[in-house]
């Protein structure tokens, strides 16, 4: 009798309520044209013009093509925002693991902390190597794991995206028939639509335990990213995020950065099982014997 | 899950599906229902159109969607069994007695029932539908559906490992001694993939020149390329080892390389040789075969089968080892006994003998998939729970 009412019940799950994303996700993220720099020589008089948009190599269902293995080559995940070089947490490490400048992705500013949630991100940053997920082999989270220095391979399917990536193993699905998310995650669940030559994704329910970088920036469970992939060239893909966590930000903010096709030959993602590498991290203080 | 809305909306039962995997001799749809449990047999949906192969937009044969090889029958051919299938009523008194096992896991009040409730957070079998397979095992060659005999190498190279594990320590001296299951490294993904202790669930993804296959437990992800790419060099070594395809026809043929050497799946060497054929044979099955060569271990090649069948999704996250408070529990208990024997000793006041920590996997068991808070709301829905890899294999098994 239960099982009657189970199966028929079970058949009438099936349409799932689609998320209204579709009119929010450009939300904030719609970056201006950038409009082509005059071509050397050309006369300074001329307007300027937009560049053709570039269009993506299709697949058999005609979408933009990006499937391939993607890495982003920036600091980002050191620190999003601008930073110099500067000495990395263990010393021993010296040179090897020190912390290399860049110019941040942030775009509009410094990110719009909300007073006690930029204490908290100091607090971060001075006890990172005890609380940043990365050294405990933690998922990463959305989005830093798409500029973490480890590649990570996009696999287009017809109803899901999937994004397999080195480090962790971490992998997130794209629902491109919109689900609704079942319950917090690490890596949150994202629902993506076509807009033209863009790939744009809305992701929630995050369990709001991830960074964004070493430096201390964090999330909440508040947070909703929308992400817009967009190819430049057969090669890169331009990634603008829109990060909105209403619990520690005062507006939503912007990130964005290249990334590049992993050209190498026979380049795959291989297996980065880290979980053992920060077993004594995590646990070391439980040994029988402790280590030196 | 049809189980986890009936759970959803209130109804105390659990509830076994059977969907009608059927090889060789066929089951007709039945319902046994015993106690709490229930078990359906359902009936292979016959729609008035003859089933065809669809493919994908690039034309390859589609296996995507989500599935599970859940099973109640083991590898091996059980000992006093000297048939390849059981009948329909043989089959199913065995799902009604895996029921009823998975409902007397635990009695409430019980320190097993404290300890963890199965039915709660997903770690028995009924959680998921189970595959219906006649056979009485896996394993179809060697025709006894046992595993070959293994080799005197093996048999030296898992004393050799049984060995150098005694040097480490007790169980609990530090986590590096808890078999790897518990710790969330490898859960026995496989090649081959065989149902796990829990959370048998499987997502198929297929881009152009690339089968993506994610195992809910664990979060682990077999990238298969299809392009005719090579295995990596010798010097990568994997837990999932490396996968390479190509269709003959309507089958996926994968073979799998570069193990490393803790895999030790059946007490292999990590020169083991996987291979799989995944063929659709209907809109809710997926035929799967497998044979492994090992010469190091084994003198034949075996090979064995087992279906999957489609499933409800969507995959969890199965955040394991960021769930992991078994691990620090366990061992923060023990170096607790340490501390009050050598409080005991140094007072020279004997103290009872402790109780011993759980065996096995069992006592060092992972926590929820998302941690606190959000595996409760997995479990309460009665899902697949992101629990305890109580059902791990074991490392050097």
């Amino acid at each position: 009798m239960i099982l009657a009412v189970a199966f028929a019940l079970g058949t009438a799950i099936v349409p799932f309520v689609a998320r209204t994303i579709v009119g929010q996700a450009g939300r904030g993220a719609a970056p201006a044209p950038t409009p082509a720099p005059a071509a050397r020589g050309a006369a300074p008089a001329a307007p300027v013009q937009a560049a053709p948009a570039y269009r993506a190599p299709r697949t058999k269902d005609n979408k933009p093509d990006f499937n391939g293995i993607w890495q982003a080559v920036n600091t980002a995940n050191w620190d999003v925002e601008a930073h110099s070089a500067a000495m990395g947490a263990v010393w021993q490490l010296g040179a090897e693991f020190s912390i290399p400048p860049g110019l941040g992705v942030v775009e509009g500013g410094p990110i719009p902390y909300k007073p006690e949630a930029l204490q908290k991100k100091k607090d971060n940053f001075a006890n990172r190597v005890k609380l940043d997920p990365e050294v405990k082999c933690y998922l990463p989270g959305t989005p830093r794991s798409m500029y973490m220095p480890y590649p990570f391979q996009l696999i287009q399917g017809t109803e899901y995206i999937t994004m397999v990536f080195e480090y962790a193993g971490a992998l997130r699905t794209v629902y491109m028939t919109h689900k609704d998310g079942p319950a917090d995650s690490w890596m949150g669940w994202s629902n993506g639509k076509w807009d033209g030559e863009s790939l744009v994704i809305d992701t929630k329910d995050f369990n709001g335990m991830a960074w964004l970088d070493r430096a201390g920036n964090f999330t909440s469970d508040s947070l909703h990213v929308v992400e817009r992939l967009t190819a430049k060239d057969k090669d890169h893909l331009n990634y603008e995020v829109t990060i909105e966590d209403p619990k520690l930000y005062t507006r939503p903010w912007k990130m964005s950065m290249p990334l590049y096709r992993v050209l190498e030959k026979n380049a795959q993602v291989l297996e980065y099982k880290c979980i053992e590498f920060a077993e004594d991290a995590v646990y070391g203080d439980l040994r029988k014997v402790p280590l030196k | 899950m049809n189980h986890r809305l009936a759970t959803a909306l209130g109804v105390a039962a659990l509830a076994i599906v059977l969907t009608a995997i059927f090889l060789a001799p066929t089951v007709t749809a039945g319902q046994v229902k015993e106690g709490v449990n229930a078990v359906t047999i359902a009936a292979p949906k016959t729609n008035a159109k003859p089933w065809v192969l669809k493919k994908t937009p690039d034309g390859q044969p589609d296996l995507q969607g989500y599935w599970t090889n859940n099973s109640i029958i083991p590898l091996q051919r059980p000992n006093g069994v000297t048939k390849e299938f059981y009948t329909q009523e043989e089959f199913l008194a065995k799902a009604k007695q895996q029921g009823t096992q998975d409902d007397q896991q635990t009695t409430p009040g019980t320190t097993g029932d404290v300890h963890y409730d199965f039915t709660q957070f997903g770690l028995d079998k009924s959680q998921t539908v189970i595959t219906a397979n006649l056979r009485t095992g896996m394993i179809t060659d060697p025709p006894t559906g046992k595993l070959p005999p293994i080799t005197a190498e093996a048999t030296k190279r898992a004393a050799d490992i049984a060995a150098e594990k005694r040097t480490q320590g007790a169980t609990y001296d530090k986590v590096q001694n808890i078999v790897i299951g518990s710790r969330c490294i490898y859960q026995g993904a496989g090649p081959p993939m065989l149902p796990p202790g829990y959370n048998p669930a499987y997502q198929i993804v297929q881009g152009p020149g690339v089968v993506m296959i994610l195992i809910e437990a664990g979060h682990e992800v077999r990238t298969i390329r299809t392009d005719g790419s090579p295995h990596p060099p010798e010097s990568v070594r994997q837990w999932l080892g490396d996968s390479r395809g190509h269709w003959e026809g309507n089958t996926l043929v994968v073979e799998t390389t570069n193990f490393n050497d803790r895999v030790n799946f059946q007490g292999a060497s990590q020169n083991l040789k996987v291979t799989e054929r995944f063929t659709r044979t209907d809109e809710q099955t997926i035929k799967y075969e497998f044979t492994v060569v090992d010469p190091a271990t084994w003198a034949t090649p075996w090979s064995a089968e087992l279906p999957f069948t489609q499933m409800d999704g969507p995959i969890f996250e199965h955040a394991c080892h960021e769930g992991n408070y078994g691990i620090r529990n366990t061992l923060a208990a023990v170096r607790l006994e340490d501390k009050k024997a050598a409080e005991a000793a140094a007072s020279g006041i004997p103290l009872p003998a402790p109780a011993a920590p759980a065996a096995g996997g069992r006592g060092a068991g992972a926590g929820g998939a998302r941690g606190g808070a959000a595996g409760g709301a997995r479990g309460g829905a009665g899902g697949r729970g992101g629990g305890a890899p109580a059902g791990a294999p074991a490392e050097g098994q």
